[in-house]
């Protein structure tokens, strides 16, 4: 009457099952973090157990600008896109022109749903001709399966095989160089190499999210560990350091970049019809190539331009005084509620009070004067409320030419 | 002779809802209760020394948190348990798991499928939208779409507002979630057999369709829109058994001065110029009520305790019509130690959720084609839970109280009426259906009550031992529940009203419609609803 369960035993799948027990899993440097962790101060990265901070989150913050501070990003979302339509299925996916990436290039992008909405924004990486890796904070799989039909390319996603640290900081390539990766000097912005490690190969990039001199390496999990004792005997005299998300977090917004679900909400997790955007909502227009042909999202974005139906942009403020306006209400002539600051801090480079902030157009469009922030700020269980003015400013909120800088400085 | 303010036929949660309201807006309220104890479908029964069966309903999360609030139930003893998820057993060993952990939910569903795992998110979210659509409406009276009543215009136009506050897109999946099947909504998101047949339960749960059958998609919606605590979807053990709900609604309800006759089964409700004036007990005792309310369903109400001749035709064809099938049944065991799953790992959290034996579309689908040809399901779909787990109060210590809700069982066995005979081979179906997977089982069993649709008739008064008192299909939906024009818990005879689940938002222990109901009667006294709260905001 019943079917009978195979006693068999059961497939490879048996062997993923005790995931159970452990809800926050570390990455493959985990061993090396845990032993720098001296605060335990940990959040979820998207399914692991990541750093806040691992000894103080100030200092973290002056590795990057002054040292060269390591950063674990394996949590980060990663495909592999390969196969002989690799970039036309890119080009389709997402906003900017992949046939200009050469390889050996990496671009920051961003890719929308049908109805122009940002799904994410993340950055591709074209390692041949017909290899790419996508680097997302979501996950995409359904999405780019979908969108690959038809086209002679595969889609893996292969977050937990790849690895990933981040190298930021003035002294990030003298650290490569003594740590013997050689040739890295002819890295130029942008650039991708591979060199050789441990038997293996490690994928460096002059890429990062701090707007200061840096890298991303990428290597197989099983050499994670091996790399990181490289870098770290490399970076001995250099003053590196392990940081957390709380010093990079501060980087980022200095450098004027975007955090999906900080600063805009992305379009697979709105609830809320009125949360989602369109590239040229959250200063993303720029990556929008209307001269390449098709891609998801195109009709929607081009009719939004010709009917004028933008009504959010993404700002930079600067606002006066140098009390942090985190999540403050952005008000025109003190009154009419236009916006929300979406991050802000004292900047520590410019020496100014920072923020990127969503506000309604024509807000922040074509009126930018008489633009205020409100200001709570709880001191000893009691609101202190300010009201500051804020001003538009381009980001990003500092620019540092060792950034770009050929070769790069040996700090 | 004492005429009560209001008489209520029936003691289940919403019956007591509604009498709770009523008695603390200041009405003198009589609930009559048939049974010897109060509960209905929400029930604790010691049927053996030392075991608490809920041997009706046995999961909680629907039952709406204003009316915990108003009505004080913590304070008389409510507590629910959530509990950490549940799995799907499948035929190969393993078994898919739901967790509460959103990334371990995730990480599991990607031992089956990495695209599907990935896909859950966006099936979230479009689910969730839908749910902050319907959920507002759950504690409104449906507004009748052909009055021109300032209110039911009013309502009309907050509905039509919500509507057009959504974007076409979301519009689009709205009529579509009200319309397709839960099979053909499923494969818009997942391509894996097990996680569709995971999903596709909920579509199916008390309804006497099947997975592939049009309209099943809303029933998952139903029961997505419940909480425990705050928990938003989560499920959880009422502590003390489901009869620890109606045992607080009957404290609150006698501490507010209300008044509650057990063993006292109503003949039919006298009627007497139109009006309803009381009822007569089996026994024919007659009580004086200036109003009468039935949490009984619309059948039974209308077919048994209201003479023909009172209604209107087209009223009576449409109660004679409305569907309420019955398509399920309840096995209740009491274990004498925990059953072992070899496939489950011994510390996994599962053995304290729902569990599931159906892993596949077609084999639920196989399922309801038993059903519809009057056999009850020889390979059935069960929703099993052990919530002695989680709860200790409900067997002796060491020992298991084990609640299988079995779909489908037919009202009738090949045209004729269920026999013990035929109970006894359904209880197999569902006793070698676990057994296949916990080896040993049988030798665990020390007490067993087997709930067929006639017991559940019989005993509960549910017509044919339908779940929902009425399926949640569209056409039985917001201003067509239970019957067009008689949406808003008044009937076609003055003084006698309806609470029960057979009308607006429905079933599932939700309580609303025994709230809602007590707000009419309340705005037909022109009596203040102040200790009514309002629904609670979705922002």
């Amino acid at each position: 009457m019943n079917q009978q369960p195979a006693i068999a035993p059961s497939s490879s799948r048996a062997a993923a099952q005790s995931h159970f027990r452990t809800l926050r899993p570390g990455t493959p440097f985990q061993p090396r973090i845990d032993a720098l962790a001296r605060t335990n101060d940990w959040y979820n990265w998207a399914g692991y157990r990541a750093p806040h901070s691992l000894w103080d989150e100030e200092l973290e913050y002056f590795a990057i600008r002054s040292q060269a501070a390591l950063f674990d990003i394996s949590p980060m979302t990663k495909y592999r896109v390969e196969g002989p339509d690799a970039e036309a299925f890119l080009n389709r996916v997402t906003l900017r022109d992949v046939t200009k990436l050469r390889p050996g290039r990496v671009h920051y992008t961003a890719w929308c749903d049908d109805g122009g909405f940002v799904l994410d924004d993340g950055t591709l990486f074209r390692l041949s001709p017909t290899r790419f890796r996508l680097c997302s904070q979501e996950r995409h799989l359904p999405w780019l399966l979908d969108s690959a039909i038809g086209l002679d390319v595969a889609v893996e996603e292969e977050t937990e095989a790849v690895a990933g640290l981040a190298l930021q900081g003035p002294t990030a390539f003298a650290v490569l160089r003594d740590a013997r990766f050689a040739g890295v000097e002819r890295l130029r912005l942008f650039d991708i190499a591979e060199f050789p490690h441990d038997g293996d190969t490690v994928i460096i990039s002059r890429t990062g999210f701090t707007g200061d001199l840096g890298y991303e390496l990428f290597v197989p999990a099983e050499h994670a560990l091996s790399l990181w004792d490289r870098l770290m005997l490399g970076g001995e005299l250099r003053g590196i350091r392990a940081i957390g998300y709380t010093a990079l977090n501060r980087a980022r917004l200095e450098a004027g970049l975007i955090v999906a679900n900080a600063d805009f909400t992305t379009s697979g997790h709105a609830v809320r019809p009125n949360r989602l955007r369109m590239p040229d909502e959250i200063g993303l227009g720029f990556m929008i190539d209307l001269e390449k042909g098709h891609f998801n999202g195109r009709r929607a974005i081009v009719s939004a331009r010709a009917k004028k139906r933008l009504r959010h942009v993404l700002v930079g403020l600067e606002i006066e005084g140098n009390i942090p306006a985190e999540h403050a209400m952005v008000y025109y002539r003190k009154s009419q509620e236009v916006g929300l600051v979406s991050a802000a801090m004292w900047s520590p480079m410019a020496k100014r009070n920072i923020a990127i902030a969503s506000l309604a157009r024509p807000f922040g469009d074509t009126i930018v004067d008489d633009l205020w922030v409100e200001i709570y700020a709880m001191r000893e269980l009691q609101y202190q409320k300010l009201m500051k003015r804020a001003k538009v400013v381009p980001r990003p909120f500092i620019k540092l030419d060792r950034r770009t800088a050929n070769p790069p400085a040996d700090f | 002779m004492k005429s009560w303010d209001a008489i209520v036929i029936g003691g289940g949660h919403n019956g007591l809802v509604n009498a709770c309201y009523l008695q603390r807006a200041g009405l003198d309220v009589l609930v009559v209760e048939k049974n010897g104890w109060v509960g209905g479908a929400a029930t604790s029964r010691e049927l053996t020394p030392g075991f608490l069966y809920s041997n009706c309903s046995y999961v909680c999360s629907l039952f709406r948190p204003e009316i915990m609030r108003d009505l004080e139930l913590p304070r008389f003893g409510l507590q629910v348990i959530s509990y950490e998820g549940g799995a799907v057993f499948t035929r190969d060993g393993d078994y898919l798991a739901n967790y509460r952990d959103h990334d371990a939910h995730r990480r599991e569903f990607a031992r089956f499928s990495r695209r599907d795992a990935e896909a859950y998110d966006r099936y979230a979210r479009d689910v969730t939208r839908q749910c902050r659509f319907i959920q507002p409406l759950l504690m409104r009276t449906a507004p009748d779409p052909t009055s021109f009543r300032p209110r039911d215009l009013g309502e009309l136009l907050y509905l039509g507002k919500k509507f057009a506050g959504l974007s076409a897109e979301e519009m689009a999946l709205t009529l579509r979630f009200w319309t397709m099947s839960i099979s053909d909504f499923l494969d818009e998101y997942f391509e894996t057999d097990v996680i569709k047949a995971n999903f596709a339960l909920s579509g199916i749960i008390g309804t006497a369709l099947g997975p592939m059958s049009p309209g099943t998609a809303y029933v998952l919606l139903h029961h997505y829109m419940g909480e425990v605590d705050g928990s938003v979807g989560a499920w959880g053990y009422a502590r003390g058994g489901m009869g620890a709900v109606t045992k607080a609604l009957a404290a609150s309800f006698q501490a507010s001065g209300g008044t509650i006759r057990t063993g006292a089964e109503v003949d039919h409700v006298t009627i007497r110029r139109g009006k309803a004036r009381g009822v007569v007990l089996a026994g024919g005792e007659e009580i004086h009520g200036k109003l009468v309310v039935s949490n009984a369903d619309v059948k039974r109400t209308f077919l048994k305790l209201v003479e023909e001749k009172e209604l209107p035709d087209i009223f009576l064809r449409r109660v004679r019509n409305f569907r309420i099938r019955g398509s399920s049944g309840k096995v209740n065991i009491a274990l004498d130690s925990l059953p072992e799953f070899p496939a489950l790992p011994k510390d996994s959290p599962v053995y304290r959720g729902d569990m599931h034996f159906t892993d596949s579309m077609e084999r639920m689908e196989r399922a309801y084609d038993d059903w519809k040809a009057a056999r009850w399901s020889a390979d059935p779909f069960l929703d099993m839970v052990i919530p002695t787990t989680l709860d200790p109060t409900m067997a002796p210590s060491g020992k298991h109280f084990m609640s299988c809700f079995v779909q489908y069982a037919p009202p009738k066995v090949n045209g004729g009426d269920w026999t013990d005979a035929d109970r006894d081979g359904f209880a197999e179906s569902v006793i070698a259906q676990i057994s296949d997977y916990s080896p040993g089982f049988r030798d665990r069993i020390v007490h067993m009550e087997v709930r067929t649709p006639r017991e559940i008739e019989a005993e509960v008064g549910l017509t044919e031992g339908n779940i929902f008192q009425g399926e949640l299909t569209f056409d039985q939906l917001l201003f067509n529940r239970p019957v067009p024009g008689y949406a808003q818990y008044r009937s076609p005879v003055a003084g006698l009203y309806m609470c029960g689940s057979s009308t607006h938002p429905g079933g599932g222990v939700m309580g609303a419609p025994g709230r809602n109901a007590a707000a009419e009667i309340l705005s037909d006294l022109a009596k203040p609803t102040k200790h009514m709260s309002p629904a609670h905001d979705v922002i």
